[in-house]
């Protein structure tokens, strides 16, 4: 597929890098042509200096026979433009934007085809606070997931003693709630994935994925770990898009701190939010977390624009007493270096965010994709199309269906409705399967697998 | 001297415009068919114009773009002519009356403070009632503003004498993009709620003399009664009940008014926090003062404690000045409370008088900022009301008038009591006249007046009521070496 990425800048980057390993043309444009070198420099795509809004960039990009166009500038307006040309004048087939603004946002007739011809608008802070807020309402999950709207949850959790299920084989899972569906869809031991089996015996420290309707969430916790009580108190450093917009979603539930460098923006800040205390300081001031009582805060969140910033503010809010410390990492290296240590969790912003944008990308009727393990693993919301004929999956039962190892199915949603997987449960046209890959190589095999045989059409 | 003469100019022309004032009753005498007095409204009128148009033409090489400074001047010399002017009928028609008490009569009446030196008000011809209570309506939403609607001329100048005039801390959310229009919305809101007040007042029993002139007096929260006993005369439940809706109405913004009609909706109000609390204040009042008059056994039956509770509560509080009970007779906490609420509940833009509920919101809130400082002092907490940001200028500028406030209360207190008054009357007095609500306590009670005043006293009060309705800084200002320098 032919890709024409605008912007190189975070999302821009992480996507072209993301999509080169996945056997796509990609041309990137940007008018910061240093960024665009070190691109060029670590992987193998087309890049183009120039203003991404302009016809004539756009043409020497290569527009014209482009398949799909992402508009990731930072600027809201560059993007909408860019959708509203290649629809217009090079008839480009799918246009997906990055809108930050709530004010576009809002309103979805600004993207329809009579104005701007956006296909698909991402908001990457949108997304990212949207999985800090999950891990908020979930103190205990290392990461949540949704599916189908809402409806299935993926949990990473790592097993802590105290946990029912710890010390005891997966199938002791079922005996003790029979109530509750669930389904352990990996378990990683010492960063290495162990296939579940009804045999697997779990052990303290292991990192387990498991898949469960989204109102059961919180029993199946309590089978992995000691719960404790929910959170109230959330300390917020940096009050950027992501840290104003947490606050923004956080605030009416929970006491929310937010502290913020600039004294310009916490001004603004207050006036926008409601309910929030804003403070005036530095997020790795000591003196300062002190005196707002580090020490009682449930989830403390470092998120300014700072990868070193934010580790040593949450290094210090773990040393203060925070029960719960997150920080935002940009930086790869970094975010490999702090896995597991003493900052509980380390979010890549682009990790996080990627899924989103490659759920459009991928061949097939993708629903929803997330990156897992930074990367490494993924999770797929298929939805199945055709018939036991055209198709490899339709009306066979799941132990009958030739997934590549290390690829589970979780669940699937049909109708509305969560249904764990069991090896006699039989897919229909029409269901929407989640399907959890070790491994990320092998998710070409699993999309092709899906996919309905071209004699369907 | 250039700058005084360029406002002597724009001030003739006003007294032109307000000279139209004298329509009203010179119809009001010719229906009532009354030769001699249309010939005094009619002189009246004729020297009040010429009086304007002279100065008008003498000045006429000074004319120029009125600055900030012409502003505040010219509203203050407007604000001291026209009841100079407006006396003249009375002069004319009362026997016997000094100026001193005319002039505190229509002071008190353009003021929209409503206290009365006249008795006998039953018995006075109806013409000269309707200006009096024509006089209240008039300086309700406040002459000036009339004259920037209709006066185009005033070109620049107009929004600095719309802000030097109205009341509120914040005057610069214009409604529309040009202050004459603004200034005509304003008016014609004002006038149809009026047209809905006489209809209403007419309906629930009173003549259509009483409701025209009470109907004027009510919207401009004035409190002029054409009966000694003010409201209490009717001793009517439904004028009762039309008056304190109309009250009520006069007491919010008329620039949300203006909202809701053009959005034809009810949400401005809601918005509005300033009027939610106004209104939710005096309601609560109302309710409280009620029970404490039942549980002091003022009234046995709590349906007619609820009932003059309401109107005499509404009625101070919005600082209008109407009675309907000699309300002095109740326990000391109930007439004390209800001069509280009129020093604090009437909304900015409204035709209330006192400190404006804006401005104790604002110290409410500023409150309620240092509280939260001391607890985390790197908070930064900005002033928000009704969602909005309020600039720390505001804030120190309320700070500011509120000091003013309180001092001119107190000095002005002590005037009388040197001029030996004594205390309640006399702090009453100044309380009722900066505040614009008219009837205080003692000798000046709801059951009295302002009759027994001496000269010097009443002169005091007279200040009292310009130096409340213009918000102090607008009077004050002229008194600085500042404003006189170049």
């Amino acid at each position: 597929m032919k890709i024409l990425i605008l912007g190189a800048g975070q999302v821009g980057s992480t996507v072209a890098e993301s999509l080169v390993g996945e056997a796509n043309d990609i041309t990137v444009v940007d008018s910061d042509a240093n960024k665009l070198r070190q691109l060029q420099d670590r992987l193998d795509l087309r890049t183009l200096a120039g203003n991404a809004a302009h016809p004539s960039v756009l043409e020497r990009a290569g527009i014209a026979d482009t398949d799909m166009l992402l508009a990731v500038t930072q600027s809201d307006e560059v993007n909408l433009v860019a959708c509203k040309l290649a629809a217009s004048l090079y008839n480009t087939p799918t246009r997906i934007a990055r809108i930050r603004s709530t004010e576009y946002l809002n309103r979805d007739e600004v993207f329809s085809a009579d104005n701007f011809c956006v296909n698909f608008s991402i908001c990457p802070e949108q997304i990212l606070t949207e999985y800090i807020a999950k891990l908020v309402e979930f103190p205990e999950a290392l990461q949540v997931q949704s599916f189908s709207q809402g409806k299935a949850s993926l949990v990473a959790v790592r097993a802590f003693e105290g946990g029912p299920l710890v010390g005891k084989p997966l199938s002791f899972l079922r005996t003790h709630m029979p109530q509750v569906e669930t389904r352990v869809a990996a378990i990683f031991r010492q960063d290495r994935p162990i296939t579940p089996e009804g045999t697997t015996v779990i052990e303290e420290g292991d990192e387990i994925f498991f898949i469960a309707a989204s109102d059961n969430i919180r029993s199946v916790l309590l089978e992995m770990r000691r719960m404790d009580k929910p959170a109230k108190r959330v300390m917020i450093v940096g009050g950027g898009n992501i840290g104003r917009r947490l606050a923004m979603t956080l605030e009416r539930d929970y006491q929310v701190k937010l502290i913020e460098y600039n004294k310009k923006s916490c001004e603004r800040l207050a006036g926008e939010l409601k309910n929030t205390l804003v403070l005036n300081g530095d997020g790795t001031d000591e003196k300062l977390m002190q005196q707002e009582h580090v020490d009682e805060v449930d989830v403390f969140c470092a998120l300014t624009n700072d990868d070193e910033n934010n580790i040593m503010s949450a290094l210090l809010a773990k040393q203060g007493g925070a029960r719960k410390v997150i920080a935002l990492i940009n930086r790869g290296a970094y975010v490999d270096l702090l896995q597991g240590g003493r900052i509980d969790i380390v979010l890549s912003p682009a990790h996080v965010t990627i899924g989103s944008l490659l759920a459009y990308v991928r061949q097939g009727d993708v629903a929803a994709v997330h990156s897992l393990r930074r990367g490494a693993a993924e999770a797929l919301e298929l939805v199945v199309h055709g018939d036991r004929q055209s198709s490899r999956v339709v009306g066979r039962r799941i132990n009958e269906i030739d997934l590549p190892k290390g690829a589970t199915i979780g669940a699937l949603v049909r109708g509305g409705k969560v249904i764990i997987a069991h090896h006699d449960t039989s897919i229909e046209s029409g269901d929407h399967v989640i399907v959890f890959v070790v491994n990320k190589a092998m998710v070409n095999k699993v999309e092709r697998l899906f996919q309905v045989a071209v004699g369907f059409f | 001297m250039g700058r005084a003469l360029t406002v002597i100019h724009a001030l003739g022309l006003m007294l032109v415009v307000f000279s139209a004032a004298y329509l009203i009753p010179l119809v009001s005498s010719f229906i009532y068919g009354d030769g001699n007095m249309l010939l005094d409204f009619l002189l009246a009128m004729v020297w009040t114009a010429s009086a304007g148009f002279l100065m008008w033409l003498l000045t006429r090489r000074y004319k120029g773009e009125l600055s900030i400074r012409h502003g505040y001047l010219l509203v203050v010399t407007m604000w001291t002519a026209m009841p100079a002017f407006a006396t003249i009928p009375l002069l004319l028609m009362i026997p016997g009356l000094s100026f001193t008490d005319a002039y505190f009569e229509t002071m008190s009446g353009i003021t929209t403070t409503g206290a009365t030196v006249l008795s006998g008000l039953d018995t006075l011809s109806p013409p000269l009632n309707i200006w009096r209570h024509e006089l209240n309506w008039l300086g309700g939403l406040g002459i000036i503003v009339l004259a920037v609607a209709v006066l185009p001329l005033l070109g620049i100048g107009g929004r600095q004498l719309f802000k030097a005039e109205t009341p509120g801390p914040m005057k610069d959310s214009a409604l529309t993009p040009r202050i004459a229009d603004t200034a005509r919305n304003l008016w014609v809101v004002y006038v149809g709620i009026t047209l809905a007040c006489i209809l209403s007042l007419n309906w629930a029993g009173m003549s259509w003399l009483d409701a025209v002139c009470h109907a004027f007096s009510t919207m401009g929260l004035g409190g002029f009664s054409t009966h000694d006993a003010s409201v209490g005369y009717y001793n009517s439940p439904s004028i009762e009940a039309v008056m304190i809706v109309f009250m009520l109405m006069a007491v919010v913004n008329f620039a949300t008014h203006f909202l809701a009609l053009r959005e034809r909706n009810l949400k401005p109000y809601w918005r509005d926090a300033e009027a939610v609390a106004s209104i939710g204040l005096i309601l609560i009042s109302c309710l409280g003062i009620a029970f404490f008059l039942w549980w002091n056994e003022v009234y046995p039956v709590f349906w007619t404690a609820l009932r003059h509770a309401s109107f005499n509560v509404i009625s101070i509080a919005t600082s209008s000045g109407y009675a309907s009970v000699d309300y002095a007779q109740w326990p000391i906490f109930a007439p004390m409370w209800m001069m509280f609420l009129a020093c604090i509940a009437a909304s900015s833009g409204s035709s209330g008088g006192g400190i404006k509920m804006m401005r104790t919101l604002v110290l409410v809130k500023q409150a309620g900022r240092e509280f939260l400082l001391l607890l985390h002092p790197s908070a930064i907490n900005p002033m928000k009301i009704g969602g909005q940001v309020v600039p720390n200028k505001i804030v120190f500028a309320v700070l500011g008038f509120i000091f003013l406030y309180f001092m001119t209360i107190a000095t002005l207190t002590f005037v009388l009591l040197i001029s030996g008054m004594d205390f309640i009357t006399g702090f009453s007095a100044v309380l009722a006249c900066v505040n614009n609500f008219g009837p205080g306590l003692g000798a000046v009670g709801p059951s009295s007046n302002y009759q027994s005043l001496t000269d010097f006293q009443t002169w005091v009060c007279t200040f009292g009521m310009l130096v409340g309705r213009l918000e102090i800084f607008t009077v004050l200002i002229l008194f600085t070496p500042r404003f006189w320098q170049r």
